[in-house]
């Protein structure tokens, strides 16, 4: 849950606007290009100190805290 | 926070950098000279933009240093709150025939006018990548177009530019930022004004123009590639050379 939130944060700033998002949202309905997602993922590493690595295929919201998560307690 | 635009300029202390940040400061643009020799330097440019009424500050250090440029770009932003325009200017010459030129002559000109370059870009578009706005110019030369003989370290770093500002403009342009650059021929400097009346007249046979720039001809390029007006211009390279190199 605490992912989520960060994630939404995140999301939301990078997107300019507030963003309602659950593990379900998919990245095509948010409408993030290419750009916005390697921005993403640049600033998650950062959040949590991970390497998400650089060909990450983002599709649900729900697939990248697994992967956040994961990197996380592997850490 | 001033409804004004915010320029990081680097090498901005004085010379074309210091004409580029006061002609962008009569547009009320303040000014984040960011620069390597020491502030007093850029004393007599600080004073001049803030007799023009922006807010200017001056911050050292070296553009070629990563982590360096890193820091003093967040900095410019907590004292700012943004950068709307980035313009690299900063550059150094070490001069030599390749069959003299040193290693080290090579590694320290390509460090500071591309490295930094790279540098400063890479740091500034996340930024402007959030504010879906930015203006970028880096200064090449016409010597990076047509190669020149004991500027083989110079004229690569100012090729390199040309091809760094193609890419910019790829990778940045549906985020709304331009970048371009502006390549100078001849520009009367301290340099130049130390050569004898023989070797200007022969400068001058090259120059369809017959005369040297002055540094306002390139500060008058980056106003009009940061303005409004060439919102739909991005990836050239703006030659101001009197027509040296056609």
């Amino acid at each position: 849950m605490e992912t989520l939130e960060k994630l939404k944060e995140i999301l939301s700033e990078c997107k300019g606007e507030d963003l309602d998002i659950t593990p379900e949202t998919t990245f095509d309905e948010l409408e993030f290009d290419s750009l916005d997602k390697v921005d993403i993922v640049m600033q998650i590493e950062e959040a949590y100190g991970i390497s998400l690595g650089d060909n990450m295929q983002l599709s649900t919201v729900g697939e990248l805290i697994a992967k956040i998560d994961e990197a996380v307690a592997n850490k | 926070m001033s409804e004004n635009r915010v320029a990081l300029i680097t090498g901005a202390g004085r010379g074309i950098g210091a004409t580029i940040a006061r002609t962008l400061a009569a547009e009320k643009t303040d000014i984040a000279i960011v620069d390597y020799s020491d502030e007093s330097a850029a004393a007599e440019t600080l004073a001049a933009l803030k007799e023009a009424g922006v807010t200017a500050r001056y911050y050292r250090c070296d553009v070629s240093d990563f982590a360096a440029t890193k820091a003093v770009v967040d900095q410019i932003v907590k004292d700012f709150g943004k950068i709307d325009i980035l313009v690299n200017n900063a550059g150094i010459t070490a001069d030599k025939l390749i069959m003299r030129m040193e290693e080290a002559d090579w590694d320290r000109v390509l460090s500071i006018n591309l490295k930094g370059c790279f540098n400063m870009i890479k740091h500034v578009t996340p930024y402007m990548m959030r504010k879906r706005y930015g203006r970028i110019v880096s200064i090449s030369s016409v010597v990076g177009l047509m190669g020149n003989a004991g500027q083989a370290n110079y004229a690569a770093s100012k090729a390199g530019i040309v091809g760094l500002t193609k890419t910019v403009a790829k990778e940045f342009g549906a985020r709304n930022i331009t970048a371009n650059a502006v390549a100078p021929g001849f520009i009367k400097t301290a340099m130049t004004d130390a050569l004898t009346e023989e070797q200007k007249q022969a400068m001058y046979k090259l120059i369809p123009l017959g005369a040297l720039g002055e540094t306002q001809d390139i500060a008058n390029a980056v106003k009009f590639l940061v303005s409004d007006d060439a919102r739909y211009i991005t990836g050239v390279v703006l030659k101001v050379d009197g027509g040296m190199y056609i």
